[in-house]
Parts: structure tokens; sequence; C-alpha cells
């Protein structure tokens, strides 16, 4: 019997990441944006794709993929308002990877606009799984409280775009916006923030923008 | 809780490593583990050791060297380890800084039986 050591530095979630860039380029490739919802929770991520679905449905075409550790509820909610969803039932796994993407992969009509994918309600293991996404986005809601960023650092580190939800109780809850705004730039500088309400429709159409000038510079990129 | 899907991703590797050395078992495995890698080590471990048995690493110990956080600044140069997630210069203040160490999840080395 010999012994024998083997030096092998592979990462251990590099199949993800593997199967992450071939979702990426084929989705970028058909000028399709790929953004990554991720939050607690409860902290609007279905709302708000309800309301920008309402909002950019006359001049774009978007899907959902949905990530529910069970139910269909949230697909059946977007259907109902005629955004076409598809629904990954993880069975009990508090996130989505890379190859449960894959699966649905062929379902996606290829002349969208948007591909949006909301991820399981967890601010934790969400966070390090690559879904092929051009833009990931975190949201915060305000009644979760202003000391978020720093306690679920990974989440805020890896995403593009700070998406503070549910601003309408911003004037009833001790939720201080400068302090969060602060906090997250403090370990991701390069975080765009953005203050909404999809109740009342604030901070939507920036967040649009935001999303159309990447829109516009994939296609420009491909062209 | 994640870490249980992370390590069914490790044993993949394992097996490959094992049948392409041609190794009897694997007898220690070595990760590294960054401090923004986003998993808890100890949570690892306890599922690296449920998933053990029956497989080729069912001896198997492991080893997890926790890697500290280390970023430079793109200006003056400076290269800082971190105990928070401040991603300011300590020494200039710039934000422009670069991520050296601390969010790798790798499988470093193994020792086998040949």
């Amino acid at each position: 019997m010999k012994k024998k050591e083997v030096l092998v530095l592979e990462e251990l979630l590099g199949s993800n990441k593997k199967i992450a860039s071939e979702i990426r380029k084929n989705l970028e490739d058909k000028g399709i944006l790929t953004i990554n919802f991720l939050s607690s929770p409860g902290a609007g991520k279905t709302t708000l794709l309800e309301r920008i679905g309402e909002k950019i449905k006359p001049d774009y075409k978007m899907a959902v993929i949905e990530g529910d550790i069970e139910t269909e509820r949230d697909a059946e909610k977007l259907r109902a308002r005629g955004i076409p969803a598809w629904q990954i039932i993880t069975g009990g796994a508090c996130h989505l990877e890379a190859k449960m993407i894959a699966k649905v992969f062929s379902e996606i009509p290829a002349d969208l606009d948007f591909l949006f994918i909301e991820n399981v309600g967890n601010l934790v293991c969400p966070a390090s799984y690559d879904l092929g996404e051009k833009l990931r986005c975190v949201l915060l809601s305000t009644p979760e409280g202003d000391d978020k960023p720093k306690k679920y650092p990974k989440a805020f580190t890896t995403s593009d775009c700070l998406i503070i939800s549910k601003a309408d109780l911003l004037s009833l809850l001790p939720f201080d916006l400068e302090q969060v705004k602060k906090e997250a730039l403090e370990i991701n500088p390069r975080l765009e923030i953005f203050i909404t309400s999809a109740l009342k429709d604030s901070g939507i159409d920036e967040l649009m923008s935001f999303f159309l000038s990447h829109l516009n510079k994939i296609r420009n990129q491909h062209a | 809780m994640h870490e249980l899907s992370i390590v069914t991703n490790l044993f993949e590797i394992l097996e490959e490593k094992a049948t392409e050395h041609k190794a009897k078992k694997i007898v220690y495995v070595k990760l590294k583990v960054g401090k923004l890698a986003g998993v808890v080590p100890e949570f690892l471990e306890t599922a690296f050791k449920l998933y053990r048995k029956d497989t080729i690493a069912h001896s198997a110990t492991l080893e997890m060297e926790e890697v500290p956080l280390k970023i430079q600044c793109k200006k003056c140069k400076s290269e800082v380890t971190k105990d928070d997630f401040v991603f300011i210069c300590p020494r200039c203040g710039s934000r422009e800084l670069k991520t050296l160490a601390g969010t790798e999840l790798l499988l470093e080395k193994l020792e086998m039986e040949v």
C-alpha cells in the first residue's frame, strides 16, 4: 500500500460555475438580460416583478423563473398577470443552482428582453450560487431592519444593485436609510442603490432605466 | 444550510480523482475556506462526516484552512487583511480595491492509498 499526495486546487462550486457561464453566454447571445433577485422571504420580490411586468408590458417582453421550497403560488400570481413564469420547486433546498435553471432552459423563449430569476427567499445560501445572471439584485425591505448589509455580507458583496423595498413604510419605522446606504457601500462600493415601493409605484422607473441601460449594453456588445 | 449540497460536489471531485489516480481509498482531504465564501466550516464538517460513509473516502480526515479576507488597494498598493467587511482602504481611504483572498472555496489537496 503506497500513499500518494495529490494537489488538486479545484473550486468546490466549479461545476455550478461552469453551467452558469454556459447559461450566461447563451442568454447574452440571444440579447436577453438576466437578473437574479435575492432577498429574505417576504421582502417583496414577487410584488416588484408584478409591478415591473405591468410597466414594461407594451414595449418589452419578460419572463420569470421562480424558485421556492414549495408551491406554484408565485408563478401562478405572475401568470395571472400575463407574465410567463416557470416554477422550480426545490423540495427543501434553500437556494437555486445553475443546473436547476438549465433544466427549464429549453422552455425559455428566445425573443425575450428580460429574464428574471426569483431566488428562494434566503439571504445566505443563494449568494454562493451563480445562476448565469448578468445582474444580481439584493432586495432589503424596510420592515426587516437597517442592520442587514453587514449581517449578511455575501449577499451584498456579490450583488450589483441594492433595492430597498417597501419604502412607503419608511415614515412608520425606525429604519435609517442613510446608514443602510453607507454600510452597503462600505462592503460593496460598486452597488447601485434604488429606493422603491412597488405598491405606491415609486422608484421603479429609475430601476427600470438601470436595467434598460444594461440591456442596451449587452445588445451593443453582441450587435 | 447549503453545506450538504457543497459536500455533494466535493465527493463528485473525490470520486473523479480516485478513479484518475487508481486510488484504493482517500485518507485525507484538505479544503481552503475563505472568510467570505459564505459557508460555515462546522456545518461543512458535519455534512462531510454524514456523506463519507460507503464512499471512497469513508475513513478520510478533513482539514479546513480558514482564509482571511485580504485586499489590495489599487491606488496606494497596500495589502491589508480585514476582519470586517469594510471595503475601504484603511491607509488612503480609497474604495478601489482588489480582493486577493478570502472568497475561495477550494479543494486544495488529497492523500490517497494506491
